[in-house]
């Protein structure tokens, strides 16, 4: 491709920062159209690799990107300024982002915010602008930021140093030392995890296995070695018949998708993990990955073997650095035994798969938009139908489920489906609960009987957010509700990525909802009408909802007005579920 | 060819295998707003205007780019549609300009949208002038993509601008802000071309009406051939008081796609002696 080059230079730390990620470059001569076009896949590592050892991607940086890849200078900048995590304007190596999320803010995130103020001076406004003037120097060392999945230990927060060795860590219980403390590079402990089960634990039971042997002495790897056994056709059934449904939040029945891929003429096929976790209050993946990374990769395995992908990508999101360090070894070790790669475990069939990291964008965890971040592009989805399975990664048949779906696939392949029964879902439980954690249940039970699980509540319960930002809150009246798909409809509700978020008298809810409507403003994706000035707009409807004084009836009809055209009208789910958090709030403020 | 049979507001209609709902209410005499669509350019489903109801779906769909399926039934005057269609247009109405684009206002009257109220935050910032070209107010800009397709693999391949930012924020821009005289722009204005809100505009349409002297009521249009190179493009000029004030080509023309090269488009201020 003949491109416009960007004339300011790269230095040498940022060439080597692109270097590390890419390999050392190649003669210097125009890239093919054909080779941009497979290069582009690694627009945002090479960016990524920018941000983290340098610290933002200046222009010089941004052009040596692009010549490296072959992409044009303009859609390179235009990916780039699409995640809160890359800056486009130099700013202090060390940098926090603060979460001021719902978890976090009911557990005192804005007088941690008022407190970093006094020591750190004002946070940045991470806006996702493109016209921030050339050369911007930033001096803020902190923001605020959404959720950043560790909600059992709210406050939270994230530091990275940027260095040639990159420090990133992210940990709960955030204090202004604390966070100062990572700024140094320091490493910071995290609280220890809660973990709690109602029965015996499944998807919990290899917690703590952070290397092969330990892994396989807790029973790794014996689901592989059935699924091998019995065929792909056996193991579709044995996970259809266990009526598996994905738990990213959308529930579709998860043998059923993997049977139309494995059926898709067209090859290559893929295998996706979603590990992009970023629901507002849910922290059950992470819990996954940093504990027990092997079933994660066992579990894209089998479902790769099941659906004749050859080659899998786990997409994780960007903020979940601990998780990252240990998928990568962990992979590193499958693949240093023969789990990953070429003849596995000695029969026909290969298997690889790469860890892709995200930038923060939480509609990348939408999986149409989840491929575009992988391919190189800015993370917009696109209109259903075709759906993955006929068209997904790279326009090829892909299947993409979520980290405890593959979890628990493993569960029903190893003992099949009769023994697997109703199965066990894990359930994020935070907010104002005694012991705030991650849970693993059978479905069925009661709400009640999973807070007391989680230690009950010392105040009466105000509202409990169920499902996230994208589900809805119910009242302290309907804790008798079963935990189940058909409960959790019959109570109007919705289990999505499980999500339990407990408020009690002593929360102000008219903050939760302000958060909650700027979480969707900030990261709608800003591609369809109703989504981009819809979200704006129901932010400053609820505004003036809750300053009082406002002609409330007519605000109230005008939110759902809006609510009702985005939910029909929007390309995506993000779009489509904005407005349920805050309309179904209405009745409490 | 193939062809399948669809429900359109109670009436049967038979497309070709592959159609479009758009192209099937088209042939159903369905009249279907549009703003990010163009016959020139691939379908991107951002506007959401043209949204249609599809018997079992959970959500209405873009009727640019869903594609007609036997037995189909879909509805495009519904409740449902009429809603999402009415607040779309508030939404555009009440964050951008939308002055100059010319469905606007009878789309406006026809779903009884009224922008006003949906007052809020709009995406008025200052005109862009950086060349002699043309202007890029995006005050205006409703960002359906348009202009980056023609700049894109749609027609130009040039890539010099693309959609950057996130949300409510984002915008069309070239990296880092570069001046388009240095960014890849090769001028060649089919941005301009495909622009459905005035966003981009001649530079000497945009003087007039600074001025306060554009006016289409002296203005003529005729359809000419390009005299510069031997491809033969079909040009049309807008033309005041004897001065091409701006220069298009027809989308259906089947020598240009209503797509030009600089020449054609900014190149003709010799015409009647003035400096270009």
């Amino acid at each position: 491709m003949d491109l416009h080059p960007i004339n300011a230079l790269a230095t040498d730390a940022e060439r080597a920062a692109i270097d590390t990620v890419l390999g050392p470059p190649l003669a210097d001569t125009t890239i093919p159209a054909a080779e941009a076009k497979a290069r582009r896949t690694f627009l945002l590592p090479a960016l990524l690799g920018l941000q983290t050892r340098i610290g933002h991607v200046s222009e010089g940086g941004l052009g040596y990107a692009c010549r490296r890849l072959g992409v044009p200078p303009a859609e390179a900048f235009g990916v780039a300024s699409f995640y809160a995590l890359i800056a486009l304007g130099e700013r202090p190596a060390a940098f926090a982002h603060v979460c001021d999320d719902i978890a976090c803010k009911a557990a005192g995130a804005d007088q941690l915010c008022a407190e970093l103020e006094q020591t750190q001076g004002k946070p940045a406004h991470l806006h996702h602008r493109a016209d921030a003037p050339k050369n911007l120097k930033h001096q803020a060392t902190w923001a605020k930021s959404p959720c950043l999945g560790l909600c059992e230990q709210a406050p939270a927060a994230l530091v990275t140093v940027a260095r040639a060795s990159p420090v990133e860590q992210s940990f709960g219980h955030a204090t202004p030392q604390r966070i100062a403390a990572a700024l140094k590079g320091e490493t910071v402990e995290r609280p220890t995890l809660h973990l709690g089960s109602h029965g015996p634990r499944k998807l919990l039971a290899r917690q703590g296995c952070l290397d092969l042997d330990a892994y396989r002495a807790a029973g790794g790897y014996q689901a592989l070695r059935r699924a091998l056994e019995l065929g792909p056709e056996a193991v579709i059934r044995e996970v259809t018949d266990a009526r598996l449904v994905g738990r990213g939040g959308a529930a579709f029945p998860t043998g059923r998708k993997w049977e139309a891929v494995s059926k898709a003429a067209a090859h290559p096929h893929y295998m996706v993990c979603n590990a992009d976790e970023s629901e507002p209050g849910t922290f059950k993946d992470r819990v996954l990955l940093e504990n027990d990374p092997f079933s994660v990769i066992e579990g894209m395995t089998v479902a790769a073997f099941a659906t004749g992908s050859t080659k899998g990508y786990l997409y994780l999101r960007g903020e979940y650095p601990l998780a990252a360090q240990r998928l990568e070894r962990a992979i590193g070790e499958a693949r240093a035994k023969g789990l990953l790669g070429t003849n596995i475990l000695s029969h026909r069939f290969d298997f690889d798969l790469e860890l892709r990291r995200g930038g923060g964008a939480y509609i990348c965890g939408e999986e149409t938009s989840l491929f575009a971040s992988i391919e190189g592009y800015r993370g917009e989805p696109r209109s259903k139908p075709p759906f993955p399975v006929q068209s997904g990664l790279f326009q090829h048949p892909t299947a993409i489920n979520n980290v405890e779906t593959l979890v628990a696939a493993l569960d029903i392949v190893r003992d099949g489906a009769k023994a697997y029964g109703t199965g066990t879902k894990l359930f994020c439980v935070s907010g104002k609960v005694r012991q705030p954690g991650v849970y693993e249940v059978p479905l069925g039970i009661t709400l009640d009987q999973l807070l007391q699980l989680a230690g009950g509540t010392e105040q009466p319960i105000k509202a409990i957010l169920m499902g996230g930002a994208a589900g809805t809150f119910i009242g302290p009246e309907q804790t008798g509700m079963t935990l189940s798909l058909e409960g959790a409809k019959q109570a109007g509700t919705t289990l999505g990525s499980g999500v339990v978020f407990v408020i009690d008298e002593t929360v102000e809810l008219t903050p939760l909802l302000r958060r909650i409507a700027a979480f969707f403003r900030d990261e709608s994706c800003g591609q369809c009408v109703p989504c981009r000035v819809g979200t704006v707009r129901q932010e400053e409807l609820l505004h003036r909802l809750t300053r009082g004084g406002a002609d409330r009836p007519r605000e109230l009809a005008l939110l759902k007005e809006l609510g009702q055209a985005m939910r029909d009208a929007s390309i995506c789910g993000l779009g489509q579920t904005a407005s349920s958090a805050i309309e179904s709030a209405t009745r409490f403020i | 060819m193939r062809t399948l049979t669809l429900s359109i507001d109670g009436s049967d209609v038979t497309v070709p295998e592959g159609a479009t709902l758009l192209e099937a209410c088209k042939k159903a005499h369905v009249d279907t707003p549009t703003f990010c669509w163009a016959e020139n350019l691939t379908p991107v489903n951002v506007c959401r205007i043209c949204v249609v109801e599809v018997e079992g779906a959970r959500t209405l769909a873009p009727a640019c780019s869903r594609k007609a399926e036997a037995g189909m039934k879909v509805l495009t005057d519904s409740e449902r549609v009429r809603h999402s269609r009415k607040v779309v247009l508030e939404l555009l109405g009440s964050s951008v300009d939308m002055s100059l684009a010319k469905d606007f206002a009878p789309l406006r009257q026809r779903y009884g949208a009224d922008p006003k109220r949906l007052a809020g935050e709009t995406v008025a910032q200052p005109v862009k002038i950086d060349n002699d070209q043309f202007v890029r107010d995006y005050s205006k800009c409703m960002l359906c993509y348009k202009c980056v397709e023609a700049c894109g693999t749609d027609a130009q391949n040039t890539f010099a601008i693309a959609v950057a930012g996130r949300g409510f924020e984002a915008s069309i821009a070239t990296e880092h802000q570069a001046s388009l005289g240095d960014s890849a722009c090769v001028f060649c204005g089919n941005c301009v071309g495909v622009c459905p809100t005035g966003a981009l505009m001649f530079k000497t349409e945009f003087d007039l009406r600074e001025a306060g002297k554009w006016d289409e009521s002296r203005q003529t249009v005729t359809d000419t051939i390009c005299p510069y190179c031997g491809v033969g493009c079909t040009l049309t000029l807008r033309v005041q008081d004897n001065a091409i004030v701006r220069v298009t080509s027809p989308s259906d023309s089947s020598v240009t796609g209503g797509h030009l090269c600089v020449k054609g488009r900014f190149g003709l201020g010799f015409v009647g002696g003035r400096k270009p």
